[in-house]
């Protein structure tokens, strides 16, 4: 549905997408993860024909966004980041304005503006002016507008940005009815969204790809790569610290005290290394006496946080 | 066809969806009442070779005011849509660039013309009241008009290529503002060098707008004014278009 080859975009001698490419399956809802200014915004535009590329090539539904712009948009639907509408109109006269414009006229315009009406729920507020509406429903009528002319392709930049959790589980929900029927790609820099929504995670950063799988196993090849937790009684924490510093697969050990001589030890561990056994034995032959040791699983924050701040911070 | 139209209409309503459309017309009508009482009461203290129409479009306040009426209507054509984002909207549908300028230029136009329409109901008045003629002839109406519509349409496709330069209105009015004047006062150089030679004032007569409404209001039609202004305003217009391809591919 979206073929994506070798895409640059430079702006005035700074390159915010650099020699991207991807494909996207029909039927795949993609997640386009990555940090404020990863230029992810930057590609959707390039791949909704609203601007081109530097270099590189990309196409739609198999029409090159470039070349065949009019008929690659023909079969996209495109919400923009922050959801631009005109605030001087009313909901009913802004959907059949861009159902005409989008080639859907007569009853066929009155069916698809009534359905995507039905689709977002915007019935209740069909005949007040956009200017007015809240920030939720700013963003169906973006939504609906986007599927007017049910297109193959949705692209959605950060389409729950700004919203309250209620109005973003209502979107959310609301992707997840289209996925049934339309190829989504959507971009945010909230995980828990694309953990939940998306069959396929792209993560990009300063423009590259870092990574593209499906969230079981991005989080998967990072299983190992978490913390695990120790809460011991001991004479000395700095020992133990010393000691299970020198464990194979330990990177980091920190220690703090609890009350009544308990100390808590957050162990950062290496990706492929599974060290709880040998900490339990370690344990075990100092007779430390043992009140927690867990690990907690890496989650896709975790994946993302490695990807996208790993070489400042690691 | 049916998108441009749509497009048209789209333009066309948000001028009368906005306030600055109304703080215009106020502005016009007084403007032109003032103008046009100015006229009727400068007849009225004798007899003169002029009509009330020659009187009503060659008087300096209303060229003042007519300059200041382009900016408030073409700064937001571009500018704002640029501004709010509404140009990605707009630009993934399935419309082509030529329709976007031409349809924004087309409303501005209709618009300036909504504001003319006012202004012949002075004329009808004054002959049903002072039982004189307002005009020479027939061809002093259409000349007067016609001038004012191909004025109006060089100074709004130099407003829209203004518009498409920023996404700042404020920026884009002035711009507009600056190139209209300049354009205007360049048309009087000839009365104030005196001395000039033939050759360079029938150059600048060319091109100066008080000069060829004096003309179209007595019903003097000359067609190459047709050619100076179309012309005109398709290069503007091509500007335009360009510059508002350029820009996205620059942004
Ligand atoms: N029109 C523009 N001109 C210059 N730089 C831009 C422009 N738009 C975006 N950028 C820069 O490109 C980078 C990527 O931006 P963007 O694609 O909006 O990132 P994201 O959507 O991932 O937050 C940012 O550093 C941003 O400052
Ligand atoms: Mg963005």
């Amino acid at each position: 549905m979206i073929k994506v080859e070798h895409l640059t975009k430079r702006y005035a001698g700074f390159t915010a997408v650099n020699d991207l490419s991807f494909e996207v399956e029909k039927g795949e809802i993609v997640g386009f993860l990555g940090p404020n200014g990863a230029g992810k915004s930057t590609t959707m535009r390039m791949l909704s024909t609203y601007m081109p590329a530097t270099s590189g090539t990309a196409s739609v539904a198999g029409f090159d966004v470039f070349s065949q712009s009019k008929e690659a948009r023909r079969h996209l639907g495109y919400m923009p980041e922050n959801v631009p509408l005109y605030t001087d109109m009313r909901v009913d006269e802004y959907l059949r304005y861009r159902a005409s414009i989008k080639e859907i006229t007569g009853s066929r315009q009155r069916e698809r503006v009534g359905d995507v009406k039905e689709l977002c729920h915007l019935r209740e507020v069909e005949s007040r002016i956009i200017g007015t509406l809240s920030k939720g429903y700013r963003q169906r009528v973006g939504l609906a507008d986007a599927l007017l002319h049910a297109p193959d392709l949705l692209i959605l930049d950060e389409p729950t940005i700004g919203l309250d959790p209620n109005q973003i589980r209502q979107v959310r929900d609301l992707i997840r009815t289209l996925s049934k029927h339309h190829t989504i790609l959507l971009s945010t820099h909230i995980l828990p969204e694309v953990e939940m929504t998306c069959s396929r995670v792209i993560i990009i950063n300063r423009g590259q790809i870092e990574a593209a799988d499906t969230p079981e196993n991005l989080i998967h090849s990072m299983r190992a790569a978490g913390e695990i937790r120790l809460q011991i009684k001991t004479a000395s924490a700095e020992e133990a610290v010393a000691l299970l510093g020198t464990l194979p697969g330990v990177k980091e050990v920190s220690a703090a005290v609890e009350e009544e001589g308990w100390s808590l030890l957050t162990l950062r561990i290496d990706s492929k290394a599974d060290p709880a056994e040998s900490i339990w034995e370690a344990a075990r032959d100092r007779k430390w006496a043992v009140r927690e040791l867990s690990c907690r699983r890496a989650t896709l924050e975790d994946v993302f946080v490695e990807m996208t701040l790993g070489d400042e911070e690691a | 066809m049916s998108k441009f139209f749509t497009l048209l209409a789209r333009e066309v309503k948000s001028y009368f969806y906005s306030p600055i459309a109304y703080v215009v017309l106020c502005f016009f009508l007084i403007l032109t009442g003032l103008c046009f009482y100015s006229g009727v009461a400068f007849l009225s203290r004798g007899a003169t070779e002029v009509t009330v129409v020659e009187a009503f479009f060659n008087s300096v306040p209303f060229w003042i005011g007519f300059i200041l009426i382009f900016p408030p209507i073409t700064m937001r054509v571009f500018a704002e849509e640029f501004k709010m984002g509404t140009m990605e909207t707009l630009m993934t549908a399935p419309v082509g660039d030529w329709q976007v300028v031409l349809s924004k230029f087309g409303g501005a136009l209709i618009f300036y013309i909504v504001l003319w329409l006012p202004t012949l109901l002075y004329f009808v008045i004054f002959q049903e009241v002072a039982r004189t003629a307002a005009a020479t002839s027939l061809g002093a109406y259409w000349g007067s008009y016609l001038e004012l519509l191909m004025v109006g349409a060089l100074f709004i496709s130099v407003g829209c290529f203004a518009s498409v330069l920023t996404q700042n209105q404020i920026v884009a009015a002035v711009i507009s503002l600056c190139v209209i004047t300049f354009f205007f006062l360049g048309g009087l150089i000839s009365y104030f060098t005196p001395n000039i030679s033939a050759a360079f004032r029938l150059a600048v007569n060319y091109g100066s707008v008080l000069e060829h409404m004096g003309e179209f209001s007595k019903g003097l039609i000359d067609s190459r004014r047709f050619v100076f202004y179309g012309s005109g305003t398709l290069l503007m217009l091509f500007l335009t278009q360009r510059v508002f391809q350029y820009r996205r591919w620059k942004s």
